[in-house]
């Protein structure tokens, strides 16, 4: 009988992870993605009357057996998309995504031209250009002095 | 004017008219007396169909808004459900919005209550938005023209329903 207790136990365990890794719905998770949308913040950090009906809401539904989709699922068509902390990935909630995106495109951009353009000016900062050369004049004069000292 | 310059003005000028626009639409205001209530149709909070504070033109109504989870809803729902028992009829009706709340709490609180004026269903709160309330219960009542007559922000009780809204109603005698 005792072996019996613990091949149970053994199986018990085996099987607990699994059972939370097949996508199982879990209020600490779902809390962690989902709003409190009069507090204005995470489930998670919302202790409010509206908060504690939310998860009592959340664990009934868990309560029956609901997947985490099948929850969110709920939850916006109670409250709106709002309800969702990180705003689905079609129609105009696919911009939150895409102008963060495209802003660092831009910025990238300017700083590389930026860069092009200060590397073209910086190398014309080294050694003045040497301006043009003496006159003939000045040119004959130079050469006698420099006749003058010639060792 | 240079390029660089213009450039430098357009890029300011982007940046204060976002402030100005961000500014203007966080400090949305509530409805006053002579404002036109709006006319977005809400779904009924029990079966199907929806309807909208505008369709209710002819009569006056007193828009509540409400929640489930509201302390101070449990509080002013009996005289709400009095009141109309009492002036509702062709002429007035009460007419609840319960906004940011789960249907089936609020369901069960007006089951509670007994409350038999209509209920419509502002899931997300974007009509309280549009009514400009900053939380529930907040209270305004509709003339037939369809505009805002009075406003009571925060929780409406027996003394507020006697002395703003009930003389305004046709054939009051009180």
């Amino acid at each position: 009988m005792s072996r019996f207790v613990a091949l149970l136990a053994v199986v018990f365990m085996a099987l607990a992870p699994a059972a939370a890794a097949d996508g199982r719905a879990s209020l600490t998770e779902i809390e962690k993605q989902v709003m409190c949308p009069v507090c204005g913040t995470l489930l998670q950090l919302a202790e409010s009357p509206q908060a504690q009906r939310e998860r009592a809401f959340i664990n009934r539904l868990i309560a029956e057996g609901k997947s985490e989709e099948q929850v969110k699922d709920a939850l916006v068509a109670e409250y709106g998309d709002e309800v969702l902390a990180l705003p689905p990935g079609s129609g105009f909630s696919l911009s939150a995504y895409l102008v963060p995106i495209l802003a660092f495109l831009v910025a990238a951009a300017a700083l590389a031209a930026g860069i092009v353009r200060w590397r073209r000016s910086g190398s014309g900062s080294g050694p003045p250009s040497p301006g043009p050369g003496p006159s003939d004049e000045d040119a004959k004069r130079l050469d006698a002095d420099l006749a003058r000292y010639d060792l | 004017m240079s390029l660089r310059s213009f450039l430098a003005i357009l890029g300011v000028l982007a940046v204060v008219g976002l402030l100005i626009f961000g500014l203007a639409s966080k400090g949305s205001s509530r409805l006053q007396p002579g404002d036109a209530v709006p006319t977005a149709s809400l779904p009924l909070l029990e079966g199907t169909g929806r309807e909208s504070p505008a369709d209710y033109k002819g009569r006056w109504v007193l828009v509540n808004f409400w929640a489930s989870w509201c302390i101070p809803c449990r509080a002013e729902a009996p005289a709400l459900e009095e009141f109309q028992q009492r002036h509702g009829g062709s002429e007035f009706t009460v007419l609840g919005i319960d906004t940011q709340d789960l249907s089936g709490d609020a369901q069960a609180f007006v089951e509670r209550y007994g409350l038999s004026y209509p209920q419509l269903r502002d899931g997300n709160g974007d009509n309280a938005d549009e009514y400009g309330t900053t939380g529930v219960p907040e209270n305004f009542l509709v003339d037939p023209a369809g505009k805002v007559r009075v406003v009571v922000p925060g929780p409406i009780g027996e003394d507020d329903l006697r002395e703003e809204v009930a003389p305004l109603l046709p054939g009051d005698e009180s």
